[in-house]
């Protein structure tokens, strides 16, 4: 049964829709109202609040921590400068991705990483051999992301640091009011925001007084169907969505590498080993099977695949995540699936996140999606196009 | 003046931004020329009191073409639609009538006037939807023409008709009755309550010297319905930062493409040669040459102030002559210091994230329009109300708010004569304002600032000739094959190389940006350079 997060009395009390799901063993808000597009235009136009303490959180400190961390996750951590957090993921001994997150630098030998999964364990296993402490600090952290074009203005009404030296995907110590908190400027909806992370026992101080910063700046307090749909937008893979992690999986096929979820960007090959780091040296010389692409759907095609049964054309207002089949330009070869997906009201167009044979990854492919209209499977093309979908420059402003 | 241009768009309004960004991303030399400082037309936003930001004049963004902004790439340059919450009706000592984006609250609100209202709205919704599908491929191609010979023509229009009654007989019956009667009377046909036809109704008078009991405006009701289902998906909204970001989105967009753009460059007339438009001179003397021109100002303003009686034929000129303007509304624009409640003290204001109506009954929308048949402004008038500021907070300082009131009826011809308008601005500012005070008590105290436009405001500021917001009526025989004149429907005008691309022309007002479009692409289909 689902636990309540520290925020619960909050958001329980203004969840009118009753609409909630279940997250990491959490109670997660759906969406406040029945509908959840304000929510999601809050986002894009004001500022929106949301509770993402179910993210599982490490922190891992002692001499060695960095070393520790290097040798786990893709990443270079020994280059992570303090203050700055950097997103990656891990693998196992053969390189397929176990998880994604970010790991933060709070001080020389202080980090925190989150994850999707539980991934004490994991850490647990490599620390032999090092001077280093792994706690488990998901039950002890509360934490709201506050995303959105005016969430600067927000935040820095209500805390004492001046957020204009506070970079994008770097973090600081600060107070709010009397409540200690790390805020970091990251999210996972591609647009300016921020997360800010605090003692447990401080969590409904720390929504009062976000609530009653925004109150000028019509903050709207958001759920995840909101969320959904700007990560799409900004192109963001979901672990146990968009690739699943390798101890979940039953057979082979289904594991994933880096490089096959658009994750190779986060992979530094040239230092000491790491795990996985042989299985990705090598297929980073021989190539990948396949890759993670952004499609957009041909409008037209789609409007009239409608109008052949007299209807207008319909898109759900929420995101997808039910696997379909993507088709080669001809539509005859199955060529890999699109995972996850969404209209965009801000770009008018219907996007998703496809896994294709990497030599269909090129952007301007035209593939064929597979739809249903009127209960009937169909296909619609498919163009490949580079993520983000939406990057506003206020990003990383 | 070396350069010549390939096309010259005289206007900077949406419309006229969108056409030269198409014929820009077409890789052709293009010059846009606008009077005021400021691009956007009607389409402007302005910071008029400090801190605020009005949407002047167009204050939603009606059924803006989804295309244009994935064409163009418009959500890269800024722009951002806000739907529509809400549709709220407020009344005097009541909470009114608010209509919410969730059914069931909706049904919940109306049967407090009426239960089968309440069940027959959503009935209501799905039939209209059905129509406006059928009428939405209209807007987004030009008119066929059902008098002319041109075989295309003649296809176009038997293709329209063989889709008419390819929905069935009772279709095509409502069809017909949706054409012909008023909007009051198409919705009696469904509903019986008072308080939920009248907000309705108005979506037919809207920019028409007509009440809700003339003929011919139910057609209008579609519009309404259209943004359900043209693939924007509920694209009534407020543009973020101002109906005028659109407008700088556009520019954007155009500029990126290689356009030029100048304000403060008001034209003086388009210069004919031989029958042949092939430049215009601006009012500082300088002159532009192009191998067309394009106007996105009114018909009005373009054959009879621009190109002038003498390049054209008589029997075209009566016909503008008698195309009607007939502006009659106004804006009145407010800086308030708190939100004003409109019946309902609920702090979080969701009911006001929409569109706000003071049309509480049939018979108040038809005294309104009783007052301006004999030429004078209503004294309680129908209000379209809305608060861009409670879900954009960029139009406003913190805790302030912006309130954007369209006014109508507002005649341009007033009894004592058009030109006595600005000594009736203020009373016709204290009318709306005392109407808002009506319906909201502790308005008029909240009031830091008030802007106040009369449709002669609307003409020498923005030259939209007799204040119409629309570049002329959209009445039944001013549209689709008839706008601005008949046979002249396809953005094409009597002069060679004069171009029409504003709502003076099929499918006409509201920032849709569809003229502009269909503007270009006839232009770059006939490929003159």
């Amino acid at each position: 049964m689902p636990r309540p997060t520290p925020f619960h009395k909050r958001t329980s009390e203004l969840c009118t829709s009753m609409l909630w799901k279940e997250w990491a063993g959490y109670y997660a808000v759906r969406s406040f109202d029945t509908c959840h597009e304000p929510e999601y235009y809050a986002f894009r136009h004001s500022a929106g609040l949301i509770d993402v303490t179910p993210l599982y959180k490490y922190e891992v400190y002692g001499p060695d921590a960095a070393r520790f961390l290097s040798r786990i996750v893709v990443r270079n951590i020994e280059k992570l400068k303090v203050g700055r957090v950097t997103y990656c993921c891990w693998c196992d001994g053969n390189g397929k991705i176990i998880d994604d997150g970010t790991v933060s630098r709070l001080d020389d030998d202080y980090f925190r990483l989150t994850a999707a999964l539980p991934t004490y364990y994991w850490l647990k296993r490599f620390q032999s051999g090092y001077d280093v402490t792994v706690e488990d600090s998901s039950e002890r952290l509360a934490v709201l992301s506050l995303q959105g074009p005016y969430s600067r203005d927000i935040l820095d009404s209500a805390v004492d640091a001046d957020l204009r030296q506070l970079k994008f995907f770097g973090v600081l110590r600060t107070k709010l009011g009397s409540i200690d908190a790390w805020v970091s400027r990251t999210g996972y909806t591609g647009d300016l925001g921020y997360e800010i992370w605090v003692e447990r026992d401080q969590a409904l101080k720390l929504w009062d007084s976000l609530i009653e910063a925004g109150r000028p700046y019509q903050l709207m307090p958001c759920g995840l169907d909101a969320m959904d749909v700007t990560r799409v937008e900004a192109g963001f893979i979901l672990n146990g969505v968009d690739y699943y992690s390798a101890p979940t999986c039953i057979i082979e096929a289904r594991k994933s590498t880096p490089y096959e979820v658009g994750l190779g960007w986060t992979v530094n090959l040239k230092r000491g080993p790491f795990n996985g780091h042989k299985a990705l040296r090598e297929e980073k010389q021989n190539g990948s099977r396949w890759a993670l692409v952004g499609l957009v759907l041909d409008w037209d095609e789609y409007e009239a695949l409608f109008e052949a049964h007299g209807l207008p054309p319909h898109v759900n207002s929420a995101a997808w995540r039910t696997a379909v089949p993507v088709y080669d330009p001809d539509g005859e070869v199955q060529i890999g699936q699109a995972t996850s997906g969404a209209w965009s009201p801000l770009l008018k167009k219907n996007l998703a996140l496809a896994s294709v044979y990497s030599e269909y990854s090129a952007a301007g492919t035209e593939l064929q999606m597979e739809v249903t209209v009127e209960f009937s499977r169909r296909t619609v093309t498919a163009v490949v196009t580079e993520t983000p979908f939406f990057n506003p420059e206020r990003k990383r402003a | 003046m070396g350069i010549k241009y390939d096309d010259i768009i005289i206007g900077g309004g949406h419309n006229g931004l969108t056409c030269a960004a198409y014929l820009a991303r077409a890789g052709r030399k293009v010059l846009v020329l606008e009077k005021r400082h400021v691009l956007g037309g009607a389409a402007v936003t302005e910071e008029v009191f400090p801190g605020f930001k009005f949407s002047v004049c167009s204050y939603v963004v009606s059924l803006f073409r989804p295309h244009i902004i994935r064409d163009l790439d418009l959500a890269r340059f800024g722009m951002q639609i806000i739907p529509l919450e809400t549709a709220h009706s407020p009344l005097p000592g009541d909470k009114g009538l608010c209509r919410w984006s969730d059914a069931d609250k909706t049904r919940e609100e109306i049967s407090r006037f009426s239960q089968c209202d309440a069940e027959l709205y959503p009935q209501f919704g799905v039939e209209m939807g059905r129509m406006a599908h059928f009428v939405k491929e209209i807007i987004d191609s030009p008119a066929p023409d059902p008098a002319s010979l041109n075989p295309l023509e003649i296809l176009k229009t038997l293709k329209l008709g063989r889709r008419l009654l390819s929905r069935g007989r009772d279709f095509a019956w409502l069809h017909s009755k949706l054409l012909t009667m008023s909007s009051a009377d198409f919705l009696d046909m469904w509903f019986e309550s008072d308080v939920l036809k009248a907000p309705m109704s108005v979506s037919g008078i809207i920019g028409t010297y007509l009440g809700v009991r003339s003929p011919g405006t139910a057609y209008v009701l579609l519009h309404h319905y259209m943004g359900e289902i043209d693939g924007a998906f509920r694209s009534w909204g407020f543009s973020k930062g101002g109906t005028g970001q659109i407008s700088v989105a556009i520019a954007d967009a155009a500029r990126h493409f290689g356009a030029e753009i100048k304000t403060s460059a008001g034209v003086f007339n388009i210069i004919v040669r031989n029958g042949k438009a092939c430049g215009v001179a601006l009012e500082n003397g300088d002159e532009y040459y192009g191998s067309n021109i394009i106007s996105g100002v009114d018909p009005h303003r373009t054959f009879i102030k621009l190109v002038g009686e003498e390049h054209l034929d008589s029997s075209f000129v009566s016909q503008i002559k008698r195309y009607k303007f007939r502006g009659s509304s106004g804006k009145v624009n407010f800086a308030v210091d708190r939100v004003p409640h409109f019946g309902r003290p609920d702090p979080s204001y969701k009911h006001l994230r929409g569109d706000i109506a003071i049309s509480p009954s049939i018979e108040y929308l038809e005294r309104a329009y009783d007052q301006a048949k004999y030429g004078e402004f209503s004294r309680r008038p129908y209000l379209n109300i809305v608060i861009p500021s409670l879900v954009d907070p960029t139009v406003a300082p913190p805790g302030k708010h912006v309130v954007s009131a369209f006014v109508q009826y507002a005649p341009y011809k007033i009894k004592e004569g058009a030109e006595h308008w600005p000594d009736k601005r203020e009373e016709f500012g204290d009318a709306v304002t005392d109407t808002i005070e009506e319906f909201s008590p502790g308005f008029k105290e909240s009031i830091l600032y008030r802007q106040v436009l009369t449709p002669w405001d609307l003409e020498h500021e923005f030259g939209l000739t007799e204040g119409n917001i629309f570049h002329g009526e959209l009445s039944l025989e001013q549209l689709l094959f008839l706008r601005p004149a008949p046979g002249w429907a396809h953005y094409k005008t009597p002069v060679k190389r004069l171009w029409m691309c504003a709502s003076g022309t099929h499918p006409g007002g509201g920032v849709m940006g569809a003229p502009g479009y269909l503007a270009a692409t006839s232009i770059l289909k006939e490929g003159l350079l």
